[in-house]
């Protein structure tokens, strides 16, 4: 499995990105800077965490309208997979490759903590490692997570098995509608979520609940 | 606009920049003229008490600062101590307070981004956070505006930067509504062999401006900090910065790029007094000269003066001495991060400071005097009034329960997790013991075993009752939360918060608080590698507690081999370490007087450092050794506040004996220092009473059991656990929805 991580300024997360790649899959991800203007040939491609240009204007905002979107947006629909975590999520909306918007936390303040997630959804890619309706640990920390989409929007995706992580057990952090962490365009190859699987990977973590998702997509077929 | 350079120098317009006319005679002395206006400003910036440490220098010189270990003592952007294998941890903690009082969240934000730069400038990438908040009595109309500012804006930079936060400090007490103290400490890793610094080297080299534009922010801010405040004080906003962590995180990986090109010589952040305070740090280091050509600085606005552009503290902002032939290589890394380069002067052989501006010299100054000559003040000092000790019969009553749940529930005692959830913790994965604990805990990426462990310290009430022992138990703290951890502590910053030093009593609380401080890291081989001094921190003529935060760091070799506060299993052993006889009695100045009974009475405990020393040894050694299975450190609420975090932690509970027909109140809530709860299993405790007691020299009574889910302290009714819960994690977020003062 070949994956490549995207590289905007202000990313942060790309790091921890990188080595949870590195130590599950057995091979160091291609960095792909945003000014490249082209991906390599890879089977996932990957939008880490942070703060691509500061947040300035809107989360995700500016990245999602970077040239290099529109390479990622022809390789989604070739059937690449791609993951957006966190604020790679906040840029697949922004860019519409995932539908609704994500919201400034109903708290109005950074939530950095552990939570419950549903897996929803264990028949795509990425969830496969899970059983429908396990119930998982994760952290969060982002600023910006609080997923919505109007209601004919929401009936779709529900509808499509378009959600693939929910907050469970009462540990909705943010005020997500339908308590919605993470969702997956129509076709199932494009996955957007808020938690941190790649900071619960290994015992120095605490646990490893973020493993099974990563080690799903090592055998993807190339 | 017109700027004119030769403006009269009144009087007026000395006191103004915070100069004593004295001072100002010095100058003319100095350079045998009157000073340029532009020249003013710079001996302004340069000659204040937050750059030229003018009252402190005296004092802070008679701190240890050499050991084994230290690379680089105070002196640079930061300290530097050997971690073994090639690398060093780079680290300091620096005061933003003056500025977090005016603005809390700018002001907060760009502590942390200042502290952070002075880290990376030395070419460590920044891998923990720390920060050590005080604020004013909860009840004050101002206070909670302040915290939500001050913890919005350390998170909003911190988080977006990208360094986690492992710990810190949250502290009320009404001596600081008037001014709030806001220390940022950060560290990074690097090679050994890979160290940048700021002293200048050849003659005719590039000087560089990299990073953001200059504005007019915080012009005057070190001025600012630099006097005591009074009701003018909203008029001082202007004065604050502001900060920008997506330039920040930018300016991180060019300068750490940059620095592999072999491109650097010398390199300065610019944080006070920005352009001036880099500049003639890099040349009077080198025994170099500078001239900067100001009409090559990036400018964020038109028409700014040279004065402006001198004392600009616009931020993400730095300096170097380049290689010139490695000049274009390092334009190409700025440029790939989209930010400004700019050669803006030269170093010379003439030992000048050479401003020009628009054709014309505006400043032409002695640079080595600039920092040399400055004022240094032996100020008069009086030794603080020590209280008297509280009387054996003194002790107010409580039943055990309630005071424990009373105190868990309140300002200072309760849970920061309000706090610590809006920074981020997990961000580089590499957090092993996250805020909460007695230290907080990172692994050495790329290391099989080692770990890293940091804390920050002082008790702010002992330092106002005896500032010596204040200053020797804040040190004796920190060292003794990172033994918990099991980490051998290696050094420390300091930050010392402090009032007007021109009142002979704050001189003396200084004075005292240093010896204190000197002492204890001379007994415990804690050297200091680097600090900041943070003066009139006054209101109306009111100082604040004496608050001379340590912030320290620990080296444990095998993460493996750790200790954490939690309860580690039902039905083992809980050891006292280190205890006095009948435990700990020492009730002079604890929370249980100030929070219950609002009693501030008593001398503080004593911290006897050869006892500190020989029980945090044994301590260390049971936990390498796999003995220990949980250890706390006792502190603010003595036994019984060290007991409920444990079991808190873990879920599990315990069962602790009393003393026959002593008083329970000095025993479970006495503060008596070098103190440790340790857990072992039953076999262990055998062999540990058999094999090492007898030898340790260290009373260490067997006082209890863990198992249960409750806390039974002594006679006492057993509480459960979910409800010294309930009560712990209220207060903060109760304060914050203005449901309680």
């Amino acid at each position: 499995m070949k994956a490549a991580v995207v590289l905007f300024p202000g990313l942060n997360r790309d790091r921890d990105m990188i080595a949870a790649l590195t130590k599950i899959t057995g091979e160091t991800p291609a960095l792909v800077w945003h000014k490249d203007g082209d991906i390599p040939n890879v089977d996932l491609i990957v939008i880490p965490g942070g703060f691509s240009y500061g947040d300035y204007l809107r989360a995700g905002a500016i990245a999602a309208r970077s040239p290099l979107m529109q390479v990622i947006r022809e390789r989604a629909a070739a059937g690449v997979r791609v993951l957006g975590v966190c604020n790679g999520f906040q840029i697949l909306t922004e860019a519409q490759l995932l539908p609704g918007v994500l919201m400034r936390n109903a708290s109005l303040r950074f939530v950095c903590r552990e939570v419950k997630l549903e897996v929803v959804n264990a028949a795509t890619d990425f969830t496969r490692g899970y059983t429908q309706g396990q119930i998982i640990r994760c952290p969060v920390a982002h600023h910006d997570g609080n997923y919505f989409a109007d209601a004919e929007t929401l009936a779709t995706i529900e509808g499509n098995g378009q959600v693939a992580f929910r907050y469970a057990q009462g540990t909705n952090p943010n005020g997500a509608i339908n308590d919605i962490a993470g969702i997956l365009n129509t076709k199932k190859n494009v996955l957007g979520l808020m938690p941190h699987p790649e900071n619960l990977i290994e015992a120095a973590h605490g646990g490893s609940d973020g493993r099974a998702l990563f080690e799903a997509l090592t055998t993807l077929a190339a | 606009m017109t700027f004119d350079n030769h403006l009269a120098i009144t009087p007026q317009l000395v006191a103004d920049h915070g100069l004593k006319p004295d001072e100002y005679d010095k100058i003319i002395q100095l350079i045998g003229r009157t000073p340029t206006y532009t020249e003013l400003g710079i001996f302004s910036a340069m000659w204040n008490e937050h750059c030229s440490y003018k009252s402190s220098k005296k004092w802070l010189k008679t701190l240890p600062t050499t050991g084994p270990r230290v690379i680089q003592g105070p002196g640079e952007n930061a300290g530097v101590v050997d971690i073994g294998d090639g690398q060093a941890l780079v680290f300091k903690m620096e005061s933003h307070n003056h500025p977090s009082f005016i603005e809390p969240y700018q002001g907060a934000a760009t502590g942390v981004g200042g502290i952070l730069r002075d880290v990376f400038t030395m070419g460590a990438r920044p891998v923990a956070a720390m920060n050590a908040l005080r604020f004013g009595d909860p009840s004050h109309e101002k206070t909670r505006h302040l915290v939500s500012g001050v913890v919005a804006g350390v998170g909003g930079y911190g988080n977006s930067f990208g360094v986690p936060t492992v710990g810190g400090e949250v502290e009320f007490d009404e001596r600081y509504s008037g001014n709030i103290l806001v220390n940022a400490f950060a560290a990074g890793l690097a090679d050994t062999d890979k160290i940048f610094y700021s002293k200048a080297e050849g003659v005719g080299q590039p000087v560089v401006y990299l990073g953001a534009k200059t504005g007019r922010d915080g012009v005057g801010g070190a001025t600012m900090a630099s006097a005591e405040f009074g009701d003018d004080i909203e008029e001082k906003r202007p004065t604050v910065q502001v900060g920008d962590p997506f330039t920040e995180k930018r300016l991180l990986e060019a300068c750490l790029e940059l620095m592999q090109t072999g491109a650097v010589i010398a390199i300065q952040d610019m944080g006070a007094a920005g352009l001036t305070c880099s500049a003639v740090e890099m040349g009077a280091k080198g025994d170099l000269g500078i001239e900067l050509d100001l009409d090559m600085v990036p400018v964020r606005e038109d028409a700014m003066t040279p004065y402006e552009m001198m004392l600009s503290e616009s931020q993400e902002r730095m300096l170097m001495v380049l290689h010139p032939e490695k000049e274009a290589a390092a334009r190409a890394v700025f440029e790939k991060w989209e930010l400004d380069f700019a050669t803006v002067g030269k170093t010379t052989n003439d030992l000048r400071f050479r401003v020009l501006w628009k054709g014309e010299t505006v400043a032409d100054l002695p640079i080595k005097d600039l920092g040399d000559e400055a004022p240094e003040y032996d100020r008069p000092w009086v030794a603080p009034k020590v209280p008297a000790p509280l009387a054996s019969d003194d002790i107010p009553q409580m039943d055990v329960a309630d005071a424990l749940l009373r105190l868990l529930d309140s300002a200072n005692s309760s849970s920061r997790r309000w706090v610590y959830e809006q920074y981020d913790t997990l961000i580089q994965g590499n957090g092993l013991q996250l805020p909460g604990g007695d230290a907080g805990v990172i692994r050495v990426e790329g290391h099989p075993t080692k770990a890293l462990a940091f804390s920050s310290d002082v008790t702010p009430r002992y330092c106002e009752a005896d500032a010596y022992e204040g200053g020797k138990q804040a040190v004796a703290e920190c060292w003794r939360n990172l033994t918990a951890t099991g980490a051998e502590p290696i050094a420390l910053t300091d930050n010392l918060n402090f009032g007007n030093p021109e009142r002979p009593e704050i001189m003396g609380q200084f004075v005292h608080a240093i010896k204190g401080i000197g002492e204890a890291c001379r007994a415990l081989e804690f050297p200091i590698v680097s600090g900041n001094v943070s003066l009139y921190n006054e209101t109306n003529g009111r100082g604040i507690l004496p608050t001379p935060t340590i912030g320290g760091v620990g080296l444990i070799p095998d993460a493996s081999k750790m200790a954490r506060i939690g309860f580690a299993a039902p039905d083992e052993a809980i050891v006292l370490f280190g205890a006095p006889d009948w435990w700990g009695t020492h009730l002079g100045q604890s929370i249980y007087l100030r929070d219950i009974f609002d009693r501030r009475d008593g001398t503080p405990p004593k911290v006897d450092l050869a006892h500190e020393k020989k029980v945090g040894d044994l301590v260390r050694i049971l936990i390498r050794d796999g003995v220990a299975t949980a250890v706390h450190d006792l502190s603010s609420g003595g036994l019984a506040l060290g007991l409920a975090e444990m079991a808190m932690a873990s879920g599990i509970g315990a069962t602790v004996n009393q003393l026959d027909g002593g008083d329970p109140i000095p025993q479970f809530f006495g503060e008596d220092q070098g103190r440790y709860l340790v857990t072992m299993s039953r076999d262990n405790l055998e062999r540990f009473y058999e094999e090492v007691y007898p030898y340790a020299g260290v009373f260490a009574p067997w006082i209890g059991v863990t198992g249960g889910t409750s806390l039974k302290l002594g006679e006492a009714r057993p509480v459960e656990i979910t409800e010294l819960k309930t009560a712990y994690e209220s207060w903060f977020p109760n304060y914050m929805k203005g449901e309680v003062a």
